[in-house]
């Protein structure tokens, strides 16, 4: 009886993870095969899906486009992240102050994010193009023009989600021994000497973290673009998940998003090996 | 000459994170005409566009829904993931580390791939425009399990013994005996799950359809997206307003909490 006491303790993870993760993983790889409306019967229809997946330009570009994210949004919130985390980490007045101020985006939901976004980034009402006409600069259609609409997502996104990752690098930056900046110091480094060969060596494991952290984040990418400009202009924003959810919930084509989102997980889990591998290398 | 640096860098930092809410919020006060201008405090002040979110959805009624989800599932995780965390930390049975594997495998799992079958599960079960499609799929929290796994192997054995010669049961020992020597923890699960929760917008949008069931950030965007705005930016604002004033209100008074927990949440082992 005795024995059976762990079992009973973990039996609702038991219960949890057949029905919300064995089952959909499985049940997922079923539907790619099948063509459903969720109402009439499920049809067996081979790879049709498969087929229809690659031949889909819509699905490219949404790929294509959740990969443009990435590329501006990644990189952008490594710098800004790690720039200020590393002038925090000094001894500086106010610390609670600053880490408060930074985290505040992170806690409110994506949705308010968008919403004062939306108004930020307007064509002649928005904050950031009075600030471009005040420095007579000329304003730039954020939202409007194709080319640039998923790189303002990708700042917003930035300026969203930087605060968590100052944190995470404050961390990774405390984990760095004194003594070594201490004997670079005798030797007469400077500043960026010290940062170039002793903080960034250090702490390879938190940027590794925080790339694959965005990563994951990125490839989710949906209620921003959704609220913001629900795909447009001329699809430059539709996202992967958005065009996922487009085909399940707009069209009712069950079998054929699933086999999207089959896919795109491989896609994910993919690129986040190729990381995870490329760090371990350079570490 | 560095210090001045660092310190405008740091201020303009500063001001670029906190400068767009203060601005929100004096928009949301303002006539519709005022909301174009910079300034910090609202131009003509009005609750109008409060008032007018209220007349247009059924905002109350989604808070209340907000809270009873956000709050509901928040316990659940609490209950389910210190048993089972503790259940893996501290006692020795067969597939224990099976069951690891499994919660690192579920965590590291896309959630696209599940999201279809989700969706259908849910349908299936007669769960759509429920509030069990709301909490059910969230009440076990494989971070949640991980992080209760690390602070109940850290606990002194002589505890758990103690507790076993005076005839407590497992369950009294973790909530009553070792639960109060986590409480940071505790906490760190409270502020993730609750947070999370509260601004989830995606699977209410899949799973909800009727309006007495929504949560505030799905009523919030399909008032947004859709045409009950009338795209007037005030009101969009309000109500973008009232989904954020909770969690910022909490976020003031457990600042540092919350930052040791996303800090946590990142350090997952």
């Amino acid at each position: 009886m005795k024995k059976l006491i762990p079992y009973w303790l973990v039996s609702p993870y038991i219960l949890y993870f057949c029905v919300f993760v064995s089952f959909p993983v499985v049940f997922s790889v079923v539907l790619t095969f099948h063509s459903w409306n969720i109402i009439s019967p499920m049809k067996f229809v081979g790879v049709d899906n498969y087929v229809r997946l690659f031949n889909d330009r819509l699905f490219w570009q949404a790929i294509y486009n959740t990969l443009r994210f990435l590329v501006i949004h990644i990189p952008l919130q490594l710098v800004v992240a790690l720039t200020l985390a590393e002038f925090l980490n000094q001894k500086i007045r106010g610390q609670a102050f600053f880490r408060g101020a930074f985290f505040l985006p992170v806690i409110v939901s994506g949705v308010v994010v968008t919403i004062l976004w939306q108004q930020l980034l307007g064509f002649n009402a928005g904050i950031l193009n009075r600030a471009l006409s005040a420095l007579s600069f000329p304003k730039v259609a954020w939202l409007e023009e194709p080319a640039i609409a998923m790189y303002a997502i990708a700042l917003m996104a930035t300026w969203k989600n930087v605060g968590l990752y100052v944190i995470l690098f404050l961390v990774g930056l405390q984990t760095v021994p004194v003594q070594y900046y201490e004997a670079a110091d005798m030797e007469g480094a400077t500043h960026w000497q010290k940062f170039r060969y002793i903080t960034l060596p250090m702490i390879n494991p938190t940027i590794f973290m925080v790339v694959v952290l965005s990563t994951i984040g990125g490839f989710s990418l949906f209620i921003e673009p959704y609220i913001m400009t629900e795909g447009g202009p001329l699809n430059s924003t539709l996202s992967a998940v958005m065009y996922i959810y487009k085909q399940a919930f707009q069209y009712y084509h069950m079998g054929y998003s699933a086999t999207l989102g089959f896919f795109f997980a491989l896609i994910i889990l993919g690129v986040v090996a190729i990381q995870k591998r490329y760090v371990e290398r350079e570490m | 000459m560095m210090k001045l640096l660092q310190y405008t860098l740091l201020i303009l930092a500063a001001l670029s994170f906190i400068y767009p809410f203060i601005w929100m919020i004096s928009a949301s006060l303002s006539s519709e005409l005022g909301i174009g201008s910079l300034t910090l405090l609202p131009v003509d002040l009005t609750l109008r566009n409060y008032t007018t979110v209220f007349e247009r959805i059924p905002l109350g009624h989604a808070f209340i829904n907000s809270l009873l989800v956000a709050l509901v599932t928040t316990g659940l995780v609490l209950i389910l993931g210190a048993m089972v965390g503790y259940a893996l930390a501290r006692l020795r049975f067969r597939g224990r580390n099976l069951i690891f594997y499994l919660l690192i495998f579920t965590m590291t799992l896309p959630f696209q791939i599940t999201l279809i079958p989700n969706y259908i599960t849910m349908v299936k079960l007669g769960w759509v425009d429920t509030y069990f499609a709301l909490i059910v799929p969230f009440v076990m929290n494989s971070l949640a399990v991980l992080l209760f796994r690390q602070a109940f192997a850290g606990l002194p054995q002589a505890l758990i013994d103690a507790a076993r010669i005076d005839g407590c049961g497992e369950l009294r020992i973790i909530f009553q005996i070792l639960l109060p020597n986590i409480i940071p923890t505790v906490l760190t699960v409270i502020i993730l799950t609750f947070m999370g929760l509260w601004n989830e917008a995606l699977w209410p949008l899949i799973v909800i359809r009727d309006e007495s069931t929504m949560t505030m950030p799905q009523m919030v965007t399909l008032f947004s997206v859709g045409g009950r705005a009338d795209a007037q930016l005030g009101v969009k604002l309000a109500a973008a307003v009232m989904l954020a004033l909770p969690i910022l209100i909490v976020y003031l008074f457990f600042q540092k909490h919350f930052i040791r927990s996303m800090a946590s949440s990142g350090l997952k082992d």
